[in-house]
């Protein structure tokens, strides 16, 4: 090899080996620091498997529907807060598959006069299931409507008979590390929890929810059995429901828990009590780019701002 | 097609390619997120996660900035002489801005374009706060960020200056523990790397000190 050659002035001159090279290396750096930065930030959206199994018997349409549109099923299936199958909204799509949602039973005990143990498909089969368009609206300041499939939790608890110091409702859902791999994770005290007082859960709206647009419940949303309280922001709605107990006391709930600060057990819509972190006057309906006004009660008012009478929804939120 | 001069013009220097691949690496991912936008890659709340996206952008950026002058003053202790570090640092740091102005933006966007409503979060909601302070400063650095800027200022009043990065970088880690609702792993990782790059700053400063005092003074 030869020394570089000189221009007149005596300097190296650029050789063509030499441009190359380190144009080589500037777009091997480029894309090495590019691909770094992805790596650290992007979320690729997934692909969505929808159920496709459509539930047998009779359907009949309820009385609550919203007139407003459906969302899209794929972003309703697809946009999920369930932090058992992780914490990005795109995991529970993703890792839901490995929950076994048949057999599956559903315990009912506490102040109850019929406890028992009870399969899901016997469950299901016990009331006539209703289609109901609901809005669901998350804390975090996004919402959906959604076309739940179901009957009303009223249903279920005349027919357990509550005893006569029942005054709440506990619901747990599974904690299984080894279906569910965000339960490994301890970023909330699993199993979760969530409950109602027990007029709440008589409301005619409250509803257990088996089904979704007219199919069985995908597992990431909340297959094979969720409750449904649409006045209610979303994670008061749990998931793969085991346990529901009547109990005298308020229970003690996941999110409350974990920051009395800023999840409240009632966790009624309220347009008019930020969160300490966001206002709530406003939220985007998934889809729109823009935001809408909150309605209190997310709508449902005229149903049940009775069950609040009297109580300051500031402190009690 | 040769260009003119073309392989006739002085030669370039052994790290002529790390900036380029700095300013190009650093700006790609603005691209992919764009190119994510129009093809509907960005899930069922694309403003959200582009919000995200490009706040995370910044941070990282930012930090990686701030890696520069640590890295050389580490590389010199073992007699390594490394030039390019101070010549990226800019460049990451410009970029890392950019990426927090199109982050403001897009928070904008995504309250519904409300300059008082934006007022209202800045003065209400710490984290909203201590974001919008850490853009604020970014500004200064933005604007003496020119080749004439360390001359017309005089070095010392420009160091100075752009410590004022320091304080940007932990502002925005703060704000990113402040927005993650619950897993903090994400915001707990910029803290170290926040805390490293003081105590690496700390430990050679402190070196420097010892090595400047007289004989007799420092020693015993």
């Amino acid at each position: 090899m030869n020394g570089p050659e000189r221009d007149e002035k005596g300097g190296p001159m650029r050789s063509r080996r030499e441009v190359l090279r380190q144009g080589g290396l500037a777009a091997i750096g480029a894309v090495g620091l590019a691909g770094g930065l992805e790596l650290l930030t992007r979320r690729p959206a997934t692909r969505v498997m929808e159920a496709s199994q459509a539930i047998p018997g009779r359907v009949y349409r309820g009385p609550y529907d919203t007139t407003e549109p459906v969302s899209r099923i794929s972003d309703i299936t697809g946009y999920n807060n369930y932090y058992e199958f992780g914490l990005d909204k795109a995991d529970p799509a993703r890792n839901a598959g490995s929950l076994r949602t048949r057999p599956w039973t559903v315990r009912i005990d506490g102040l109850v006069r019929k406890p028992q143990t009870v399969d899901i498909d016997t469950l299901q089969s016990w009331f006539p299931l209703e289609d109901r368009l609901y809005r669901m609206r998350c804390v975090e300041g996004w919402s959906l409507v959604i076309p739940w499939m179901g009957f009303p939790l009223a249903a279920l608890l005349r027919r357990i008979e509550p005893g006569s110091k029942a005054r709440y409702v506990q619901f747990t859902s599974l904690a299984d590390p080894k279906q569910m791999p965000g339960v490994r994770d301890p970023v909330l005290q699993w199993p979760y929890r969530e409950g109602l007082r027990l007029d709440e859960a008589m409301n005619p709206l409250t509803m257990l929810a088996v089904g979704l647009d007219g199919k069985l419940l995908p597992n990431q949303n909340g297959a094979p059995l969720r409750l449904v309280v649409p006045w209610k922001y979303g994670f008061k709605n749990i998931k793969a429901i085991t346990h529901i107990t009547l109990l005298e006391e308020q229970p003690k709930t996941t999110w409350s828990t974990a920051a009395p600060d800023e999840y409240g057990f009632y966790a009624n819509v309220n347009p008019a009590v930020d969160h300490p972190r966001w206002s709530q006057a406003t939220e985007r309906r998934i889809g729109d780019l823009g935001r809408r006004k909150t309605l209190p009660f997310n709508g449902y008012a005229a149903q049940v701002a009775g069950l609040y009478k009297g109580m300051d929804l500031r402190r009690n939120f | 097609m040769t260009r003119a001069g073309a392989g006739q013009g002085r030669a370039l220097p052994p790290g002529a390619w790390v900036v380029p691949a700095a300013a190009v690496g650093s700006v790609l991912p603005l691209g992919v997120l764009l190119l994510d936008a129009f093809t509907g890659q960005l899930g069922a709340n694309p403003l959200q996660r582009s919000e995200q996206q490009t706040g995370v952008l910044a941070l990282a950026l930012l930090l990686l900035s701030l890696t520069c002058t640590p890295l050389r003053l580490l590389a010199a202790r073992v007699n390594v002489r490394l030039l390019w570090p101070a010549r990226v640092r800019k460049t990451l740091g410009l970029s890392g801005a950019l990426y927090a102005f199109v982050h403001l933006i897009i928070y904008g966007l995504d309250r519904g374009f409300n300059p008082a409503g934006l007022l209202v979060d800045a003065v209400k909601r710490p984290y909203i706060t201590v974001g919008l302070t850490a853009l604020l400063l970014l500004i200064p650095l933005v604007l003496t960020s020119r080749k004439d800027s360390v001359k017309r200022l005089g070095f010392v009043r420009w160091q100075r200056l752009h410590r004022l990065s320091y304080v940007v970088a932990a502002l925005g880690v703060l704000h990113f523990w402040w927005s993650v609702k619950k897993d903090h792993s994400a915001p707990l990782l910029a803290v170290v790397v926040l805390l490293a790059l003081f105590a690496v700053r700390a430990v050679l400063a402190r070196r420097r000190e010892r090595q400047a005092a007289p004989v007799g003074t420092a020693r015993r």
